[in-house]
């Protein structure tokens, strides 16, 4: 077997096994927490007889390991169970929720991906000097913000009538103030929803720019410092065609893997800010339910956020041995 | 002996990071003397502007921000202050045990560290939530031993890098027992990076209880910490109400003042390690 | 008359900002005004210790400044204008064309991601010197000259794919394709081995001949240059010493500088007569732990108390594995290794603290063999305080006698490893070595990483303790010349094994086995002519065979 398809197997196999971990640690490191399900969910004042039915309805009466297998089997197929707290199937009540927060991240991945590259590439390309400062020094305080820290500085400076918002106004043609809230719904047109969820997007891209946009910088300086970097300035290569032919193909690797990782950071960055907009998804749908104490959906929605991370962070590693020209062609 | 730190030149940023982290600790510790009212008392009118009465204006029910502010920093700093300490133990001794000890016990410790990093913390935290009583005690243990995963990974690394170099081998060769190895040997250069990562934690900590605060999930009321400020008063910004951003920015001053001190530290002290040791 | 002047050099002033950690920038010259001519066709050799600038000027024949190093002052006239502050877009147009570079490591110096021969050709291509299939067949005809297998195939190869030689040449091919009038040559064979060393060497010097190309061709080793230089510039930091032509130079040399470069290999030691050994090594084999390859093979030798064993041998040959084995750090599979009378046990944990305390060890690295965070005194006096219980006053003094002996003077024992010189740093381990009264010391290739005059000064020091204090040496070197220099015995180790073994007298004198052949008539010795007469009685016993 080639040794580039053996590494690649290795690693869906490594993904694999982590799911299956993963979906273990989520049912049964919750069950080994210390404390009564049914009581949490209850409350102090639950009776004896309400916990008791509570238990049989979770099916708390059976060992742990049988109820895990059944859960697993239950998700393999698509089935989720329905939610302790209205009795609505979890799959469904996921489905369209799943969709807008699909639609919500990958509204900030196709702004901030570019963006950080060209940023990261601008700062490397000058390192140093006051491009790179500027940049750093801005990336550095919006690293420091967490999501709805930003959430609202962005809501404060973009919802209120003040100079920007007149001027965002003066060239758009309209108010330039933007609502505070992010309202889907079905049957909404594609446009519709994307003016629905301009803020969300503004605000998830500057969390997510700064880290990637450093990471980049970093990736491509690390190349751009390379001996043979160096040899392609020597044969007096246009700096263009030292960049495209001599730094970009050895850069490709890190940089996609950059921009994986960071999705990878952007699903979690989404949960957050959907609480703020109240934008109606699968962040909301999850943080809701924690409060509810609503196991079986928690459960359900934390496998699909792990599955996501899980599954970019895996792409990142096989695009990185993909592309590495050793691994590629072995002696 | 010289000690290493002597003669040191603090540059501005690490300066204005240093004095702010000083600030915001000092109102923590003797909150309950400087803070001017009571943390849980209506004392003006809702959403009122700041005043020479209410230094930064009233919250959604009336209270001073100021003095609600004073008492959150006191609350989000104990609790981040404790959980990475927690992070921190936990996660150092785990990290220098697998790379001394090698073999199997490494395996094991990295494969279970691994498997807690491939599900991101926030999702971690908010299923382990939807079961646990949520108290301080709860919030810390939970924020503690996820952010351990990091700390281990980085002393791991830093204690292997260690322990590979020619002077560990040189102290092994002389016959020298372990505590010497670890304590005088391999510590005392790890203990930099070390430091500037408890700085690292601990803006994770903030960031984190300030997070599940704002879900709803961190502090509940009648106490509160920043996190849990900005939720209370975040409808007022529609308004024009900017008292939510004042917790705000209290988080994001203190999260860059500690980054500023922790890059400091490293960048000072890593330049030890090659440079003149004066 | 007409000028044949290519390179001309006048008052070039270098300099360039430092960082030094924990203080302001400042500003350091690295070339003070350095005058330097090159006709057309000739090699003119650049020769020095690290830190004397002649990397620096050598990359100034194409107004490069490596890492933000500026050239400040003076006149670079190359083809009759001067470059020293011409236009980044002229600059592109003579790099590449009027001047190539080879770099001392072409395995970082090629891209990964390429094919061998688009980045040979290359160069010839974005300056339109000649169209690709002309391109590509003077790449072929370069391969072969350059000796490389397969000359045809070579090129369509990645860099990763061939061996370290192979790059080497690759790169000279790279260098002379677009038919430059100038070749920098920085170093191009310290990194290889040295039967591999003579190899490329040879093919370099065929090559810049057949081509008529001129050559700057920088090198520490002033043996390598007396091969390939018409003229040589003896440099120290950054100014010029001597220059001259090559036999002039190597043979009568002007300056004190430059007479100790040349003395330095001349170094003598008598061989002391066999006597009753202190350390025996029988028939000891080892691998490490989860491969099931020897990397000792059935290892016999032993060494006498005072005595030198000098264990020589290329990168790779199992040398300080066998070091490893020694000192119990690999446990052998099979043998015995007897200690003063004693069996000592195999593995570390065994051994009592006399058996740790008489064999000591010093590292190549003197940098990474000294806790950055303990004093000087720390590092002398603890075996004082862990092997003797020595504390307070009499450690204090006990570790000033000990920076005596090893000529470092008062005040030393209060500093850090980062505040000493790499000879200062050397010299410590040497101290904390001799601090336990070792009765054997192993030497791991202890003067590899310093400059030929600072690790001169250590083999004196290491000479003047053996005869002192009676310890013996393990001597562990791939450089003939320290050898000749200090040992009694000597064992030969190739791919894990001892292939010649006895006293130095012995060892060094014919008839030789095969491998021992080839490694002593590779180290290149300060003779003019020495490459082309070992090349040519070479290929005269391999066509005899």
């Amino acid at each position: 077997m080639h040794p580039v398809l053996k590494l690649v197997v290795q690693r869906l196999a490594l993904g694999l096994i982590l799911l299956l971990a993963c979906s273990a640690v989520i049912f049964l490191g919750v069950e080994a927490l210390p404390g009564d399900t049914a009581q949490a969910i209850m409350g102090q004042s639950a009776t004896p007889q309400a916990l008791a039915n509570m238990r049989e309805k979770m099916g708390l009466d059976q060992p742990p390991l049988t109820r895990y297998f059944q859960w697993l089997g239950g998700v393999l197929t698509g089935d989720l169970g329905l939610a302790l707290t209205n009795d609505a199937d979890i799959a469904q009540s996921i489905g369209q929720r799943l969709g807008n927060t699909l639609f919500l991240a990958g509204c900030a991945a196709a702004i901030s991906v570019p963006l950080a590259i060209i940023l990261g590439l601008i700062a490397a390309r000058h390192a140093g000097k006051w491009q790179d400062k500027l940049i750093s020094g801005v990336t550095l305080t919006t690293i420091s913000l967490p999501e709805f820290v930003a959430a609202y500085f962005v809501i404060f400076l973009l919802t209120q009538d003040n100079v920007l918002t007149q001027a965002i106004g003066w060239v758009t043609g309209g108010s330039g103030r933007l609502l505070p809230v992010a309202m889907v719904f079905p049957g909404m047109g594609f446009w519709e929803r994307l003016n629905a969820v301009i803020l969300p997007v503004i605000v998830l891209v500057l969390v997510v720019l700064a880290h990637m946009m450093r990471m980049t910088r970093a990736a491509i300086l690390n190349v751009m410092q390379s001996a043979y970097i160096e040899t392609a300035e020597l044969k007096g290569l246009s700096p263009m065609t030292v960049i495209w032919r001599h730094a970009f193909p050895n850069a490709i690797a890190p940089v996609v893997s950059v921009v994986m990782l960071n999705m990878a950071y952007l699903v979690v960055g989404v949960v957050v800010v959907e609480v703020v907009f109240g934008y109606n998804a699968l962040g909301q749908y999850l943080v809701d339910h924690v409060t509810k104490r609503d196991l079986p959906v928690v459960q359900a929605v934390g496998l699909i956020f792990a599955a996501v991370y899980i599954v970019l962070n895996m792409l990142a590693d096989i695009i990185g041995i993909l592309a590495n020209p050793r691994l590629r062609h072995p002696k | 002996m010289r000690l290493p730190f002597t003669q040191t030149r603090l540059p501005l940023a690490a300066f204005i990071g240093l004095s702010l982290t000083g600030i915001f600790l000092f109102c923590a510790v003797f909150a309950q003397w400087i803070a001017p009212y009571p943390i849980d008392m209506a004392v003006g009118g809702v959403w009122e502007s700041p005043s020479a009465k209410y230094w930064l204006g009233t919250d959604t029910i009336g209270r001073d921000i100021l003095s609600r502010l004073i008492y959150g920093g006191q609350i989000t700093i104990f609790v981040a202050l404790a959980s990475s300490a927690l992070a921190f133990s936990l996660g150092a001794f785990f990290g220098f045990f697998a790379a001394v000890n090698g073999g199997w016990i490494d395996q094991t410790l990295s494969r279970i560290v691994d498997l807690m990093m491939a599900i991101p913390s926030l999702i971690v935290a908010l299923v382990m939530l939807s079961v646990l009583p949520l108290n301080l005690t709860v919030l810390i243990l939970v924020i503690g031993v996820l952010d351990s995963t990091r700390v281990f990974r980085l002393s791991r690394a830093v204690a292997v890098d260690i322990a590979v170099m020619d002077y560990v081998e040189a102290a092994k060769l002389r016959g020298e027992g372990g505590a010497w190895v670890i304590f005088r040997e391999i510590l005392p250069n790890a203990l930099s990076p070390l430091v500037a990562e408890f700085g690292l934690r601990f803006i994770f900590a903030v960031l984190f209880i300030s997070t599940l605060s704002f879900l709803g999930l961190g502090i509940q009321p009648p106490l509160a910490d920043w996190g849990g400020m900005v939720k209370e008063n975040k409808d007022g910004l529609v308004y024009g109400k900017s008292a939510a951003l004042v917790p705000a920015f209290a988080i994001a001053a203190l999260a860059i003042s500690v980054n500023l001190v922790a890059d400091w530290v490293l960048t000072r002290t890593s330049s030890l390690k090659g440079g003149r040791g004066g | 008359m007409a000028d044949d002047t290519l390179l001309d050099i006048k008052g070039l002033v270098i300099e360039a900002t430092s960082y030094p950690p924990g203080e302001p920038p400042k500003e350091v010259t690295l070339v003070h005004g350095v005058d330097l001519k090159l006709r057309r066709g000739k090699v003119l050799g650049l020769i020095g210790e690290s830190g004397a600038g002649k990397s620096t000027i050598g990359l100034s024949a194409m107004a490069y400044g490596r890492g933000g190093v500026r050239l400040t002052q003076g006149t670079i006239t190359l083809n009759g204008r001067d470059i020293r502050q011409a236009s980044a877009r002229d600059l592109r147009t003579l790099r590449g064309k009027e001047v190539t570079y080879v770099a001392q490591s072409a395995a970082a110096a090629f891209n990964p991601a390429k094919r061998l021969m688009e980045q040979v050709i290359e160069t010839s291509l974005a300056h339109g010197i000649m169209t690709k299939p002309e391109a590509e067949a003077r790449a072929v005809m370069l391969f072969r000259k350059l000796g490389l297998p397969n000359p045809e195939a070579f090129g369509n190869r990645y860099p990763h794919q061939v061996s370290g030689g192979q790059l080497q040449r690759a790169m000279t091919a790279m260098a002379l394709c677009p038919k430059p009038d100038l070749v920098i040559f920085d170093e191009p064979t310290t990194a290889l081995d040295v039967t591999t060393q003579i190899d490329v060497l040879a093919a370099i010097k065929e090559a810049i001949r057949d081509t008529h190309v001129a050559a700057l061709y920088i090198t520490h080793d002033l043996a390598v240059v007396a091969q390939v230089a018409d003229e040589i510039m003896v440099l120290r930091h950054g100014r010029l010493v001597e220059h001259g032509d090559t036999a002039q130079v190597i043979h009568a040399p002007r300056q004190d500088y430059t007479r100790a470069l040349v003395s330095v290999r001349s170094l003598e030691h008598e061989e002391k007569p066999p006597a009753p050994p202190i350390l025996r090594v029988e028939g000891v084999t080892a691998r490490y732990r989860g491969t099931n390859f020897d990397v000792l093979k059935n290892i016999t030798v032993d060494l006498a108390p005072g005595q030198t064993l000098a264990v020589v041998g290329e990168s790779g040959s199992g040398k300080s594995t066998l070091a490893r084995a020694i000192t119990g750090l690999l446990p052998p599979t099979q043998g015995r290794i007897g200690f003063a009378g004693r069996q000592l046990s195999r593995e570390l944990k065994g051994r009592t603290k006399d058996d740790l305390r008489e064999i000591q060890m010093i590292y190549q690295m003197a940098d990474t063999a000294m806790n950055p965070r303990q004093t000087v005194g720390t590092i002398i006096g603890r075996p004082l305080e862990f092997y003797f219980g020595l504390r307070g006053a009499a450690r204090d003094k006990r570790v000033q006698d000990l920076l005596d002996q090893i000529e470092m003077g008062k005040g030393f024992a209060d500093r850090y490893p980062a505040e000493l010189s790499g000879g200062q740093k050397q010299r410590v381990c040497i101290a904390r070595a001799l601090a336990a009264n070792p009765k054997l010391i192993i030497c791991d290739e202890v003067t590899s990483a310093l400059d030929p005059l600072v690790a001169d000064g250590i083999l004196k020091l290491l000479m003047a303790l053996q005869s002192e204090a009676q310890v013996a040496y393990l001597f562990i070197t791939h450089d003939l010349a320290t050898v000749r220099a200090i040992a009694d015995k000597i064992a030969v180790m190739y791919k894990g094994a001892v292939v010649r073994y006895g006293q130095k007298s012995d060892v060094l004198a014919p008839p030789f086995d095969d491998y021992t052949d080839l490694l002593l008539s590779s180290v290149p010795e300060m003779e003019i002519g020495w490459l082309e007469k070992t090349i040519a009685h070479r290929r005269m016993e391999s066509a005899g065979n």
